[in-house]
């Protein structure tokens, strides 16, 4: 990568422990990295470690029974290592997460303005009047109509739009030099979903903030990032520039989620192709490749050993690939 | 920016009225249960503050001739007749809600300070201080509530403040549990963890956003413990554990005074005790329809 990067993720795994129970490990050994300007996706199906992964970045994962493992660097700091009120400076000003469900993540009983402000008046330090001038200014920038009046509201009087608005507002109230948007747009409808991205691509292009993007909705992914990290359980199993992805997906999952997805240039009433079982079906790590129970190239090597992520621009992690030449694939979906 | 307009037509029916609490006075008013309650408290409050006005006699001298075989009841001049030592009985009744009122009011505010403050030091802090503060109100609660009191006021010595101190301390540990435990849930809440995701200082998460929102159980717990609070006081007062002082009428004295002329004048135990059940009730009824107006289950 030519650009500096911004955040470095190198190994890093997740492991809740509970008593009396064999310990699960959500993140295993995860690496990458963003540059400003830079929006890179996470992709996988529920519960592949995308969340924990983002919540392992900001520290936001509790401290009790949850072991995190690896290195996050932020900037040149180690995030893991800085104690907790340096973190919390970083959190908010430099660092900010969107998260997945707008409708519990604003204080039902606390006005928007009193939440959008405390950002305001905590990390840049200005006093309650300009703070709302401010934030007033935020919830136009974010595009909320009459800004003034519903920093007096409260959430529940505000649709999920909105919300997911006055959210991001929040966020980006200290331009951050990092936002995480955990599934941004997955507890919204389709008009809504299309103007928070465009929102958002429009933020990162004039600040140059890095933008991870955690979605399971590859089309999403198609129209924001540059470069996307396709997870399943826990790791990356293929990693590559958006448009080579979608043109030429290699590891059998990847090519199950695309397959799965509708497209304009299929016939009308084709078929999707579910990918066979379910998370369920997963087999830990350890004992080979966590996907073969469900895979439709396994072969004899994929267990007991599971194949290394290999391969720089395009990385992957399988030993019987997708052939680079499936005309089915092609396309963009949208 | 273009998105506005899309914004305007996307988002125009949405109900303009006003915050939680007055969607909550909205769904009282039309409570009957609620109204109800409301009367009953609002009389008990009226009469308690104006029984030095409203009292046709003193309280704590004789009016009328009595002998232990011949206590006259209801008439005319006196509504309720007069008690065993000849003293006008309404008027006595009209004070007891006044000291029924000072007493409920000051245990509730001691007890809800106590259970409060233990509340919210075990909420915010969790781990060990919550260990040990609910370990405490575990041993407290383990109790039944008016022996604990019984045992407190008999160790203070008999007095009204022996019997407010030992109504509170009962109180305490059930208001702790409360917060603790509505804090302990709102901490794993989504919104909490947006405020720390925007850096937000723990002592304004706890108290800007934790507490707003564990309020409301708190305050209905409050208007119910007024009901019990009362009911405890008259008990603790007809145990004898009450002020000596006899020229203060309150309701569970006058019941126990009453006791030995049960056959002959049996209304003089009817009306103290017709007010606390009263004056109970009241608050039974607003505090619990207080409980269903705020409680989102019931919004629609």
């Amino acid at each position: 990568m030519t650009r500096e990067s911004l955040l470095d993720v190198e190994d890093l795994s997740v492991v809740f422990r509970q008593r009396g129970r064999a310990d699960v490990r959500a993140v295993d050994g995860v690496s990458f990295s963003v540059s400003p300007g830079e929006t890179i996706g996470l992709v996988g199906e529920s519960g592949c470690g995308k969340s924990v992964t983002s919540l392992a970045i900001m520290g936001l994962l509790p401290k009790r029974g949850v072991r995190v493992e690896g290195r996050i660097t932020f900037d040149g700091t180690e995030l893991p290592a800085l104690p907790a009120d340096k973190l919390r400076l970083l959190r908010g000003r430099d660092l900010a997460i969107v998260f997945q469900d707008p409708m519990t993540s604003l204080n039902p009983v606390v006005p928007i303005g009193t939440q959008v402000t405390e950002v305001l008046t905590r990390h840049r330090g200005l006093g309650n009047g300009e703070a709302r001038e401010e934030a007033a200014d935020l919830l136009r920038r974010v595009g909320i109509p009459d800004p003034s009046r519903r920093l007096r509201e409260y959430p529940h009087q505000l649709s999920g739009g909105m919300r997911q608005r006055a959210l991001i507002a929040t966020a980006l109230a200290c331009r951050p030099r990092l936002l995480i948007a955990d599934e941004p747009t997955t507890a919204l409808d389709v008009t809504i979903q299309a103007q928070i991205l465009e929102l958002l691509k429009t933020l990162v292009a004039e600040s140059g903030t890095a933008l991870i993007l955690i979605t399971h909705d590859l089309g999403v992914v198609a129209g924001m990032c540059d470069t996307v990290h396709v997870m399943y359980a826990g790791r990356i199993v293929e990693r590559a520039p958006r448009h080579e992805l979608f043109a030429d997906p290699r590891h059998p999952y990847t090519g199950g989620l695309l397959a799965s997805v509708p497209r304009l240039d299929q016939p009308r009433g084709a078929r999707l192709e579910p990918i066979e079982g379910s998370p369920r079906d997963t087999i830990p790590w350890t004992s080979g490749c966590a996907f073969a129970p469900r895979c439709p190239n396994r072969i004899e090597e994929c267990t007991p050993v599971a194949p290394d992520l290999l391969g720089d621009r395009h990385g992957l992690r399988c030993v019987n690939p997708l052939r680079s030449d499936r005309p089915e694939t092609k396309a963009v979906p949208r | 920016m273009s998105l506005s307009q899309a914004e305007t037509v996307a988002v125009v029916p949405e109900e303009t009225g006003g915050s939680l609490g007055r969607e909550a006075w909205r769904r009282l008013r039309r409570n009957p249960v609620a109204i109800a309650g409301a009367i009953l408290v609002v009389l008990f409050v009226a009469l308690a503050l104006l029984a030095p006005w409203l009292a046709p006699y003193p309280p704590d001298k004789p009016v009328g001739q009595v002998t232990p075989t011949s206590i006259p009841g209801p008439s005319a001049e006196h509504w309720f007749g007069l008690d065993d030592l000849g003293r006008d009985e309404f008027t006595r009744v009209l004070w007891g809600a006044r000291w029924s009122l000072i007493i409920g009011v000051v245990s509730l505010l001691l007890g809800m300070a106590g259970g409060f403050l233990l509340g919210l030091l075990a909420g915010a802090f969790g781990g060990w201080v919550d260990s040990v503060v609910m370990r405490l109100v575990d041993m407290v609660l383990s109790v039944p509530g008016l022996l604990f009191a019984i045992g407190i006021a008999a160790m203070l010595g008999s007095g009204l403040d022996a019997v407010m101190i030992a109504i509170a301390v009962v109180n305490v540990p059930i208001f702790a549990r409360l917060l603790r435990g509505q804090m302990l849930a709102q901490r794993r809440s989504d919104y909490v963890l947006a405020a720390t995701s925007v850096g937000v200082r723990r002592r304004r998460i706890v108290f800007g956003h934790i507490l707003p929102n564990s309020l409301t159980p708190v305050i209905v717990q409050g208007t119910l413990t007024l009901a019990t609070a009362i009911v405890d006081a008259a008990g603790l007062a007809f145990l004898g554990l009450s002020s000596n002082d006899p020229s203060i009428p309150e309701w569970g004295r006058m019941l126990a005074d009453t006791q030995r002329y049960l056959s002959s004048a049996p209304l003089l135990a009817v009306f103290p005790g017709l007010a606390i059940v009263i004056a109970a009730l009241g608050f039974t009824l607003l505090g619990e329809s207080l409980r269903e107006a705020l409680d989102p289950k019931y919004r629609r």
